[in-house]
């Protein structure tokens, strides 16, 4: 199998059973990603592929022949750390640690779910949601802390969103297209 | 040529301790809201938990649980699986394997041996594969037979009660003066029952021991655990080696809340199967089994009774608990530990029972006692209050005791009317309406209030620190930091006594190599640790100010200089080239016995409850809090956070159901046993009321990592009331449980 993780090329010779999070963890070793529940319940795992977010340990490897998928490892390094890790820091938006990588990928997955327009549950104009704190609230509960830096991490997120919105919609003005 | 080598410097807390230094160091960084010194490696997947070490020849553990609550087993068919591919062995040791978790700070080995089956999931036994897949699979069909025995599977209060248990923080009986004859003279009482179910801490890391024995018989164990001290102690009885054949790594902790206080059953599993093996194993509980075989906070069921006179002075305060454990564990869960102290009142009594069950292990989850205690003493209050026609606060504030009421001891600092008087005002408590009487469309909108109270404890710990030549200084203990913060308030603590940058302090924590220390637990972590690098850098600075001929009150340590006497050197030219060493040892002694200790405050919350739905929502939430010196804003403030939101959960989410045919955890994953989430978490407001306790510690601060979840579900209680005049008294509130008496349309 083949992958390209964190922008690398990778090999691996996986069993049908591997999730694609126990390749990552435990074949590749990029244990960044976590395994709160390994049944899709907590979020930990979540990880980036091909832009979008997903729950690492409810897909199987073999699923994921030349993807491209990117994690926590591949967002940034604690010497150049990514707008969301340096919000999160900033912001306290953790305490253990352990549900944070997959709550800043999670984040990232959000933004561009948010600016590509999609809607949810709490969204009052599905066709244009903004990114206020109820938004983040409920597009972030899929990503479980025991620790509870909800609102923290909510900060963090508004923070680096509020420069998404406008880099997006600058770049939208650029490419000439109405935002 | 000045002899600095090591040197030691103990305190016990026999005395107070009015001077701190941390008062006139000049750099000022403790209490300050500095970022995580390990930040930056947690954002960026580099900090290492307990299943991340990369070993060669590792071999996966996979944990099996027995399939029957109460009984024997009778065989293992090992050869029904041992021929799986790459299955390498089944191990089990019916007399070694650990039957229940040990409870926190324990030496002794748990209760061992799995042949006897008390509960369900019980570990009885650990496959080995080369992979995880084929472990895994070889333990989902490993063939398993019992002899099935009769067990009690269901929680009653008509069973036997046992009230004769050894001290628990509390003791389980007592009492002062004539409870029955107050409550029967008292022209006001409220005498009810409050119940809350078994609950479970649901750290996001998983339980995890990867273990390893080198040739001299010496095993080292990579583990999640909150005190490794005392949990190597644990591991090396229930292995049968010396402790001093016992190292445990934990680093990094994802997160414990009283679950990784002591061992846990994939410890012993993987240490007795990686000898057996010859090679290292990693065993990772599934979450199934995290909720099966780790520990719950027990169910309670808890009777208040209060009596006041019309002027709304309690006279009798009455709180019989009854929890329940399995019959070869006596713990309890303390829940009126805080009622003893908490208000005034001549005629009391205060009881813990145990209902014996064939559930798994009931332990410490955080803030054991006061957590499910407060919810009945505060709602209790609550009910006083309407009763007496008197606002909640003002009844708890005409019953604040002068000094501890059953001791007759003085308290050594409370800050509970602060909190509760200037809590009030922030929140615009005085816009409280009449219970059931604020309506926004659908929606009833409630105000609740609280107490918070946590015993505040000292426990022996030591911390070295060593000040390098070059400048750096490097802290090294055992102590732990499960998300609390530790890295980064010794660092701060260390860099304020040494007049260091923090980007100077290297801090070395997580494993039993260094020396001893209580670890995380009981809020004492960062007061103990805390106190023991203060000590460690006490005595480096005595040093350098003999160094500079000086003595050490003249002494200014700043920014990696020495300053005295129009003196001003880097610090590290005071090292003669060689590491100054200390080691601090604090430890608690009579300050303990002569003062009533906690941590106080006051939770405030507004709740809203649709009409049509019953559907419950947090709409905001305040915490004032009084524990000392707070040693850095940012991360006590989390702390507070974390411990309101499991306010949330206990008092709305949070419920543990045990089939009653098998004592079966029926909801035993994170989609079926509820915390709560980001959306049921509303911005919450936390405030520290300026306080230090000299009696307490040399840094004169108190717990807060447990303070914020004490009360915080009462007060989350108390605003459903008040919204909707429906009190419910059975925990968690779901909206079943308000439906049938919420106004018809």
């Amino acid at each position: 199998m083949q992958f390209t993780i964190n922008g690398q090329r990778r090999e691996a010779d996986v069993d049908v059973r591997t999730t694609l999070l126990d390749l990552l963890r435990e074949h590749l070793a990029l244990t960044g990603s976590k395994k709160g529940c390994d049944h899709g319940q907590c979020g930990a795992c979540t990880v980036l592929v091909n832009g979008r977010r997903i729950n690492s340990c409810l897909t199987l490897a073999v699923m994921h022949q030349d993807d491209e998928i990117t994690t926590i490892e591949g967002l940034g390094s604690p010497e150049r750390l990514h707008s969301l890790q340096a919000a999160f820091v900033a912001h306290d938006g953790y305490q253990c640690g352990y549900c944070t990588p997959g709550q800043i990928c999670s984040a990232v997955g959000m933004l561009g779910e948010v600016a590509a327009g999609w809607g949810s549950h709490v969204s009052a104009d599905l066709s244009s949601p903004g990114l206020n704190t109820d938004e983040i609230a409920e597009r972030m509960s899929g990503n479980l802390c025991r620790c509870a830096a909800y609102p923290n991490i909510r900060a963090a997120i508004a923070e680096v969103g509020a420069d998404h919105a406008s880099a997006a919609a600058t770049s939208a003005r650029r490419e000439g297209v109405s935002a | 040529m000045f002899g600095f080598g090591k040197s030691d410097n103990s305190l016990t807390m026999d005395k107070p301790q009015p001077v701190s230094r941390l008062d006139t160091t000049v750099q000022g960084l403790v209490g300050l809201g500095v970022e995580r010194v390990d930040g930056p490696a947690k954002v960026s997947g580099q900090a290492i938990y307990a299943a991340e070490y990369r070993v060669d020849d590792v071999a996966y553990g996979v944990l099996v649980g027995a399939g029957i609550g109460k009984g024997k087993v009778v065989s293992v068919d090992v050869d029904a699986v041992k021929g799986l591919p790459g299955v390498i062995d089944v191990v089990t040791d019916y007399d070694t394997f650990i039957r229940v978790s040990q409870q926190g700070g324990e030496t002794e080995a748990p209760t061992q041996g799995v042949k006897d089956i008390e509960y369900f999931g019980e570990i009885v036994a650990i496959v080995l594969g080369d992979t995880y897949e084929a472990a895994r699979d070889a333990a989902i069909r490993l063939p398993i037979e019992y002899d099935t025995g009769a067990g009690v599977f269901a929680f009653s209060m008509d069973a036997e009660r046992d009230g004769d248990l050894p001290e628990n923080n509390t003791p389980a009986q007592s009492a002062q003066g004539d409870i029955d004859a107050a409550m029967d003279a008292a022209p006001v009482t409220v005498d009810v029952t409050y119940t809350t179910p078994s609950q479970n801490s649901a750290a996001m890391e998983p339980h995890a021991s990867l273990a390893m024995w080198d040739g001299d018989g010496a095993l080292t164990l990579y583990g999640a655990y909150q005190m490794p001290t005392s949990d190597a102690q644990q591991l090396a009885k229930s292995l049968g080696v010396a402790a001093s054949k016992v190292r445990i790594v934990s680093r990094f902790i994802g997160g414990g809340f009283g679950s990784k206080l002591g061992i846990a059953p994939e410890s012993v599993a993987a240490a007795v199967a990686a000898k057996r093996l010859g090679r290292p194993v990693k065993a990772v509980m599934m979450r199934q089994q995290v909720f099966d075989v780790t520990v719950r906070r027990s169910n309670t069921s808890q009777r208040m009774r209060l009596g006041a006179g019309t002027d709304g002075r309690l006279v009798a305060i009455g709180h019989e608990t009854t929890a329940s454990n399995l019959d070869t564990e006596d713990y309890f869960e303390p829940a009126g530990i805080s009622t003893h102290f908490l208000y005034a009142g001549e005629n009391r009594k205060v009881s813990h029972d145990l209902v014996r069950v064939n559930w798994l292990l009931s332990g410490s989850m955080r803030a054991p006692g006061e957590a499910v205690g407060l919810i009945a003493l505060e709602c209790a209050m609550d009910e006083l209050a309407e009763k007496l026609g008197i606002d909640p606060i003002e009844l708890r504030l005409l019953n604040e005791p002068a000094e501890d009421p059953e001791k007759k001891v003085p308290f050594s600092s409370r800050s509970l009317k602060a909190a509760l008087t200037q809590g009030a005002e922030r929140f615009g408590w005085s816009k409280r309406q009449p219970a059931g009487a604020r309506r926004e469309g659908d929606w009833l909108i409630g105000m609740g209030v609280a107490s918070a109270a946590r015993a505040n404890t000292l426990m022996k710990s030591s911390a070295k620190v060593a000040l390098h030549p070059d400048g750096t200084a490097t802290v090294s203990s055992a102590m732990t930091d499960i998300g609390t913060g530790s890295y980064t308030i010794l660092t701060q603590i260390a860099a304020d006594m040494l007049g260091l940058p923090l980007d100077r302090i290297r801090m070395e924590l997580g494993d039993t190599n260094h020396v001893p220390a209580a670890g995380s637990g009981g809020s004492w972590g960062a007061a103990s640790a805390g106190s023991a690098v203060y000590l460690a850098a006490q005595t480096i600075r005595q040093k350098l100010a003999k160094a500079m001929d000086v003595d050490e009150e003249e002494l200014t340590l700043k920014d990696g200089q020495a300053i005295a006497r129009n003196r001003s050197v880097p610090i590290g030219s005071l090292t003669e080239g060689e590491p100054i060493e200390a080691t601090g040892t604090i430890d608690k002694g009579k300050q303990e016995e002569l003062f009533n200790q906690a941590s106080y405050g006051a939770h405030f919350a507004e709740v809203g409850v649709n009409v049509v739905t019953g559907e419950i929502r947090v709409r905001r939430m305040l915490g004032v809090f009084g524990a000392g010196r707070i040693l850095n804003q940012q991360t006590a403030r989390s702390q507070c956070l974390g411990g309101m939101t499991f306010g949330i959960g206990a008092a709305l989410h949070e419920e543990l159901i045990h089939d009653e045919r098998t004592g079966k955890i029926v909801n035993r994953d994170l989609a079926e046993y509820h915390i709560p989430v980001n959306a049921d978490v509303p911005d919450l407001d936390v405030v520290f009321l300026p306080e230090r306790d000299i009696h307490a510690n040399p840094i004169h601060a108190k717990g807060i990592g447990e303070v914020g979840i004490c009360g915080a579900a009462g007060a989350v209680a108390n605003a459903v009331y008040n919204a909707t005049g429906i009190r419910v008294r059975d925990f968690p509130i779901t909206l079943d449980k308000l439906m049938p008496h919420l106004p018809q349309e």
